[in-house]
């Protein structure tokens, strides 16, 4: 692992630790007003400063990337699952299984997915679960796709061959022998997704369609203080901070994974 | 290509019964009469008629639904709750804007990511080459939603170089294109250094060296030439992207273009609003993937028009 990737792991531990153990180490409580310390900037008992209630910023980070990181990760494995089950089925069987499966995936991929992810967020009632849904409706395709990619090349593959000789069963050749084969490009999709999810979390929590107020999320922390930007910048500045920071060590994270299994993955699938 | 096109197109229909078929469940999910879900209460008595018997709340759900693909082709997206205006009309009025912006965007961030990516693939594995990759990636994982007020923050609040909201000529502009631009400006400049390196790596790359071509030559009119295939299907879908990523950057600099029209119908709950621009930006976005997908199988010979492994 390179420099640059037992960084990212380091620091994307560091914010899961601190969200998860987010009463332990701060003492405010992320909902409570304030209003003796209304707009405070940073200062040495309000790490990043309160926003417009008086409400400590550092502990809303805290508490909102436990929603935030929650929602990216479920939705990750939601849609690993489904598109890994999808993409075996199609890439092993083939014939109309593959046709039909693949159409859906194109019909998916076709549309904008901020905009299929907002469509469906209003459809639902506003609230976490509508967030994965969402996520997961259009994230599974991309997964589908690249694991149907991997499956078509490996099929003929002799110690497939060979497996189907000794007579193992579809179900056995899946899971046992063309699962495994697998791992590496779930690993490098699965931690490049994530980052993608957390942006789309926090854009759908900024458009106000996410975790509802009071309930804190990195995007709604952006949208309810923005109006605040240039009196107290630090209530925008620190929120959007720690998801680019999430985003990019995932990023980095999947790049350095994909080139230490030799990986090649297309941009934007 | 004749069946190629014909195959892309025949794909569109189940394309677009899938986003009508969505909006359509939201008329059907908003509790009261679906036909004030369209175009509100406040509408005139023959409309709500009209819509009414399109809809035919007493058929089965499919002859609503046909009913409602009707209305849809008549022009009838629904009328704004709150103005009482033709939903079309607006997006009609607020498209050009969202258009210059994303050319705008397109200005900025074409030049910039080939070239940074360029750069970054001839001193590979250098300072240079690492500066620019991590610039890359941060370009694509900073939410444009923050870095649009950081930009604010900087030109428009401290340095007052530029106006921090509304829409207009030149100076409006540059705000909001060069935060749509950056992600794009990531994703391109990592697309172009890998499909540069990539050819780099080619037999007439050497061929050409052999002759003694200078490298500057070798670069631009042997690698460069040929890395822009690729490249330029990425710049389209791009290009769609940023109609949609608009929706966030045009709220935050109050550009009134399609994307805040979206954000506005949100946050009141303007559902013909919503339902409206989801259609457009849908549409626009599968048009525009389906004329890149066609010039790239006209710019690239070796691309096999029934290629099924792509």
């Amino acid at each position: 692992m390179t420099r640059a990737g037992k960084f990212c792991i380091t620091v994307l531990i560091g914010i899961s630790l601190l969200s998860l153990f987010a009463p332990v180490i701060s003492g405010y409580d992320p909902n409570g007003i304030d209003l003796d310390s209304l707009k405070e900037s940073p200062n040495f008992e309000h790490l990043f400063g309160t926003d417009n209630k008086g409400r400590d910023i550092f502990t809303r980070i805290l508490y909102g990337g436990r929603i935030s990181l929650s929602i990216a990760v479920t939705a990750a494995f939601l849609s690993l699952l489904i598109g890994l089950i999808l993409g075996l089925c199609s890439g092993y069987f083939g014939g109309r299984v593959d046709m039909l499966i693949m159409a859906v995936v194109d019909l998916v991929l076709s549309f904008p997915a901020l905009l299929l992810a907002i469509g469906i967020t209003i459809l639902f009632p506003s609230g976490i679960h509508t967030v994965v849904i969402a996520i997961v409706a259009v994230g599974w395709a991309s997964f589908a796709r690249i694991i149907r990619g991997q499956i078509l090349t490996l099929r003929e593959a002799a110690f497939i061959e060979s497996a189907r000789s000794v007579g193992c069963s579809h179900l056995r050749i899946l899971f046992r022998h063309l699962l495994p084969q697998c791992i590496p490009l779930l690993l490098v999709m699965t931690g490049l997704k994530v980052g993608s999810y957390i942006l789309t979390e926090s854009a759908l929590s900024f458009l106000g369609l996410g975790a509802q107020p009071p309930t804190a999320t990195w995007g709604s922390m952006i949208s309810a203080n923005r109006v605040y930007i240039s009196s107290a910048p630090w209530m925008v500045i620190f929120p959007g901070f720690m998801i680019s920071l999430t985003v990019l060590c995932f990023t980095i994270l999947g790049d350095t994974l994909r080139d230490r299994y030799g990986l090649t993955i297309k941009e934007r699938v | 290509m004749k069946s190629y096109l014909i195959k892309r197109v025949i794909l569109l229909i189940p394309l677009l019964l899938g986003v009508t078929l969505l909006t359509f469940s939201l008329t059907k999910a908003l509790p009261g009469d679906p036909a004030f879900s369209l175009v509100g209460e406040r509408a005139q008595p023959e409309v709500i008629e009209k819509i009414r018997k399109e809809l035919g709340t007493d058929n089965n759900v499919l002859s609503q639904y046909l009913g409602y693909l009707k209305l849809l082709m008549q022009g009838e997206f629904g009328r704004s709750y709150y103005t009482n205006r033709h939903v079309v009309d607006d997006i009609k009025t607020k498209f050009p804007n969202t258009l210059k912006l994303a050319v705008g965007a397109m200005l900025i961030a074409v030049p910039a990511g080939l070239m940074l990516g360029f750069v970054a693939a001839v001193k590979r594995n250098t300072a240079i080459d690492r500066i620019i990759s991590l610039c890359a990636v941060s370009g694509m994982s900073v939410p444009v939603f923050w870095s649009g007020l950081l930009l604010m923050l900087l030109f428009s609040l401290k340095l007052k170089i530029l106006p921090p909201s509304g829409t207009g000529d030149l100076q409006f502009i540059i705000l909001p294109a060069l935060t749509l631009a950056l992600p794009a400006m990531g994703i391109l400049s990592r697309i172009t250094r890998t499909t540069v390196l990539e050819i780099f790596d080619l037999p007439f790359v050497k061929t050409a060296r052999a002759k003694g071509i200078g490298e500057i030559k070798i670069h631009l009119v042997h690698v460069f030439r040929n890395a822009l295939i690729p490249i330029i299907t990425v710049i389209g879908l791009d290009f769609a992207s940023y109609l949609n990523g608009a929706v966030l950057t045009e709220t935050i600099f109050g550009w009134d273009g399609i994307g805040r029209f979206t954000m506005e119908g949100i946050i009141k709950r303007d559902y013909p609003v919503i339902m409206g621009c989801v259609i457009t930006g849908t549409l626009l976005f599968i048009l525009i993937n389906l004329v890149v997908d066609i010039l790239y199988h006209y710019l690239d010979p070796r691309v096999r028009i029934d290629d099924k492994s792509r």
